[in-house]
């Protein structure tokens, strides 16, 4: 045991520089947290946008042969959603919360480039700004994906194609720029004695987010220049009367797209294996295995992207080889949910806000990961490519696993990053309307793709059931976008009237719940010593050893004689 | 709409019933059905029962454990096995989807189909065993689909019979495709015949169905291509072999007559003009 006098987690002494006020003063800041705040609030009104774009798909496909929109601005509605929900919204969500959380998980006084910290945020605010601007004048319509030739000159010569480009670029630039930071902060600012063995698990999802995007990235943004040159500048890439390819396009926009995905959700199962434990009060189960099978999901991905082109000429040997590595991938993402159900057995779950989203989120994950073995298959996948199958599985992992998790985080940090706690009620009420609302949209679109309705039409004609299907369909994002307003409603109140959360209000196992809530600028006036991966914990127990038997307001329920704490 | 299952199983699996290839997928679709089903009640049953088992109740205490090697190696190895036992059986319905089956002898009679030069020379199309198939090209345009049959009279596949969304084939042929793209990328399917095969500007893809017997085959473009994009449908139309030649034989004599036609017109129009002022008559 170190001998070391152990600080006690409510520190209030703190730097005598008063927190700077004002417009000015958040437009100027390089305080990790601001960004992180800047962050968070704008990718949640890109989400608002994305979801009003979202309800309208399904207001026009909640009856059959429908003629609420044209075929135009059905196209430009599922382009933008698809977008902004990607590029404007989870990825950058990600990027915010960990923005936030990151240096105070470590223990660090802030990002190891501050002021390129604020260039990301203002790089993202920019691409976001430059892609709506583009809906007084042409929004593109080619899908998120861009296929060419549609998205080329002679199929899109509107101005919202290029938009789009610039988009990638400059959110494509946003991440990059906030990813090399994030590694640059996790290999060296790390508090005393965390080694790479005590990372907290949400850490290593970032450490992996990082790497996927610095390595994904440029893919991206090599295509799109190359789209953009062919679009303007007379260059035939893409172009098959001269000499180009068009399926160029697709493989190098899923070797970026593919990795994408593990971009989205890595950061939600890191996530995940922060809040469980707590609200399980049990360890994590598995933290090798989860920061290992993190890795192996990431390294993977990379294999993978070919699933994406099963129904177009390529050769068989590769259409084995993409088949198998998409189910090796599935063995990683297995261990995973294995280990946080294991995470909760034999706990003592306490049924918080956070811990349902969590449950959510592995509930829903659980279905998009066994539909996505049916994608995997391909000639199973000949059949449900491109239909609403399809969508239904994007949902799944994409919404049901990155976008639940997002939601966990914020009744989680809530009240860490305001100081109040958000109400419980109105955190139920959201979370069940969500879950159900969600079940009823996406569930039954793995029916109707089935049923052989294609994604991306925006009529199709009453045959067999899909009126009805369509209906519910559409009436389930109804629920689940009330689910949404709930959860905004009650963080809106909440700001202003929400209970006083103090440093710790969850009895956490992580550094952030270490300082005052909200921290200061500093973030820390002194750091502990660390010597497991349950800084936070470790903390408690000393308190209550110190105290000698009484049972302690923290961590009261360790029992005696638990297992002895690695150091 | 899938009218030869049960309902309630129809409601579950993709359409079948018109093509051998549509049934051998659904076949398999279904064995991963049945291993998805079992997984999905086991994970989820797993879930479920922790979440109500180990609820925090008065007195219960969290028991500290930090992980179990045989437990993470055996549900890691277990999963591995249920899915190299999926891909074992996928390669074991491999050739029974991609590769076309003969045609029957009450199908097509198809003699001399060498007389046929196709418009775009498809050696890597697959072939049944027989050697012999009614070879179509499929022409993807914004937005429709056009189909070219065999029987070219000029070189370059001109003068080939062809029609436009619907696709009339003989019963009990094995019919191959073409698939290719005029403009921009699109998706050819029709459910019930099998899977969907892009067509790509620059590239052939190939696939083939075979149907048993005569009805009406619905399908539409799969992939995004322009604002039409959900009014491209594809029809195919299978009716005994004496009706096809009949349908061939008239749909040839048409479009002799419509070229007829646009040559008087042309002639006409030279006569009146100069033919060498028309620049693009």
């Amino acid at each position: 045991m170190a001998t070391y006098a152990a600080p006690i987690p409510q520190i209030v002494a703190h730097e005598a520089t008063p927190e700077p006020k004002g417009w000015a003063s958040w437009i100027t800041t390089t305080d990790h947290k601001r960004i992180g705040i800047m962050y968070m609030v704008t990718t949640f009104v890109f989400f608002i946008l994305g979801g009003v774009e979202a309800l309208m798909i399904r207001l026009q496909l909640g009856l059959p042969n429908n003629t609420l929109v044209s075929p135009q601005i059905y196209n430009q509605l599922f382009t933008m959603h698809g977008t902004t929900m990607i590029f404007l919204f989870v990825v950058p969500m990600m990027a915010g919360l960990a923005n936030y959380f990151l240096p105070l998980m470590i223990g660090a006084r802030d990002m190891a480039f501050p002021r390129l910290n604020a260039l990301s945020y203002w790089l993202l605010l920019a691409g976001g700004i430059v892609f709506y601007a583009s809906l007084f004048w042409n929004p593109p319509e080619a899908g998120w994906t861009s296929y060419v030739p549609l998205s080329g000159i002679n199929y899109s010569p509107g101005g919202g194609q290029d938009a789009w480009i610039y988009l990638i670029h400059l959110t494509g630039l946003s991440s990059i720029v906030g990813a090399i930071n994030f590694y640059a902060t996790i290999a060296n600012m790390r508090a005393r004695g965390m080694s790479w063995g005590r990372l907290p698990l949400f850490v290593w999802a970032i450490l992996t987010y990082s790497i996927l995007l610095i390595f994904a990235l440029p893919v991206i943004a090599g295509a799109v220049t190359m789209l953009l040159t062919d679009r303007h500048f007379g260059t035939h890439f893409f172009d098959p009367a001269n000499g180009g390819s068009a399926l160029l396009w697709q493989h190098l926009f899923w070797f970026f797209g593919h990795p994408e995905v593990y971009i989205m959700v890595l950061p939600g199962f890191g996530v995940v294996s922060e809040i469980l434990p707590v609200f399980a009060r049990k360890p994590i189960f598995g933290y090798k295995a989860i920061a290992a099978s993190t890795v192996a999901i990431a390294f993977l991905g990379f294999l993978t992207w070919a699933h994406h082109m099963f129904t177009t000429p390529i050769p068989e040997a590769i259409l084995i080889f993409v088949m198998l590595s998409s189910f090796l991938i599935a063995v990683p993402t297995g261990v995973k949910i294995f280990n946080w159900i294991a995470t909760l057995w034999e706990g003592t779950i306490e049924f918080k806000t956070p811990l349902l989203f969590c449950v959510g989120f592995m509930s829903l994950f659980i279905i998009g990961g066994i539909s996505g073995v049916f994608l995997a298959v391909f000639p199973v996948d000949w059949q449900l490519n491109e239909t609403y199958f399809v969508v239904a599985h994007i949902h799944f992992v994409l919404m049901g696993g990155a976008v639940f998790t997002i939601f966990a985080a914020i009744y989680y940090w809530f009240p860490k990053i305001t100081g109040r706690m958000l109400s419980e009620g109105l955190g139920k009420l959201s979370f069940w309307l969500m879950f159900i609302g969600f079940l009823a949209t996406f569930l039954i679109q793995h029916v109707i793709g089935l049923d052989g309705m294609p994604r991306r039409v925006y009529e199709y004609d009453n045959v067999g059931n899909l009126a009805l299907y369509n209906l519910i369909s559409t009436i389930g994002s109804f629920i689940l976008a009330a689910g949404v307003l709930v959860t905004v409603i009650n963080v809106a109140r909440s700001l202003k009237t929400g209970a006083i959360a103090g440093p710790d209000p969850w009895k956490a196992n992580t550094l952030e719940w270490f300082t005052s809530s909200p921290p200061p600028v500093n973030n820390f006036d002194t750091v502990p010593l660390i010597r497991s991966y349950e800084p936070m914990r470790d903390i408690r127990r000393e308190i209550e050893q110190r105290t000698s038997g009484a049972p302690a307001h923290g961590g009261a329920t360790v029992p005696t004689g638990a297992t002895q704490i690695g150091v | 709409m899938s009218h030869l299952l049960p309902p309630t199983l129809a409601f579950f699996t993709p359409q079948s019933g018109g093509s051998p290839n549509a049934d051998q997928i659904d076949s398999l679709y279904k064995i991963v059905l049945y291993a998805a089903l079992v997984i999905f009640v086991f994970v989820e049953g797993a879930l479920g029962y922790a979440l109500w088992r180990f609820r925090a109740r008065k007195g219960a205490v969290a028991a500290q454990i930090r992980g179990n090697t045989r437990l993470e190696i055996g549900w890691t190895v277990g999963a591995a096995v249920i899915l190299l036992a999926l891909a074992v059986l996928t390669f074991a319905k491999l050739s029974s989807i991609q590769n076309p089956v003969d045609s029957s002898p009450e199908g097509e009679h198809l003699v001399s189909d060498k007389q046929t030069s196709n418009l775009y020379a498809s050696t890597s199309r697959r072939q049944p065993p027989s050697g012999k198939s009614l070879e179509i090209t499929i022409v993807g345009r914004q937005f429709v689909w056009e189909y070219i049959y065999p029987g070219a009279t000029e070189k370059d596949g001109l003068g080939a019979p062809y029609s436009y969304e619907k696709m009339v084939v003989p019963t009990e042929t094995t019919v191959t495709l073409d698939i290719v793209s005029a403009d921009v990328v699109h998706s050819w399917w029709v459910p019930q015949l099998g899977g969907k095969f892009q067509a790509v500007p620059g590239y052939h893809n190939y696939t083939w169905f075979k149907v048993p017997k005569p009805g009406i085959y619905r399908g539409q473009c799969a992939l995004i291509c322009g604002r039409g994009h959900a009014r491209m449908i594809a029809t195919v139309e299978a009716v005994p072999p004496a009706q096809f030649e009949a349908w061939l034989a008239r749909q040839k004599k048409l479009i002799a007559e419509a070229n007829a036609d646009a040559a008087a017109a042309r002639a006409k129009l030279g006569k009146q003009v100069g033919a060498g002022q028309v620049e693009n008559p």
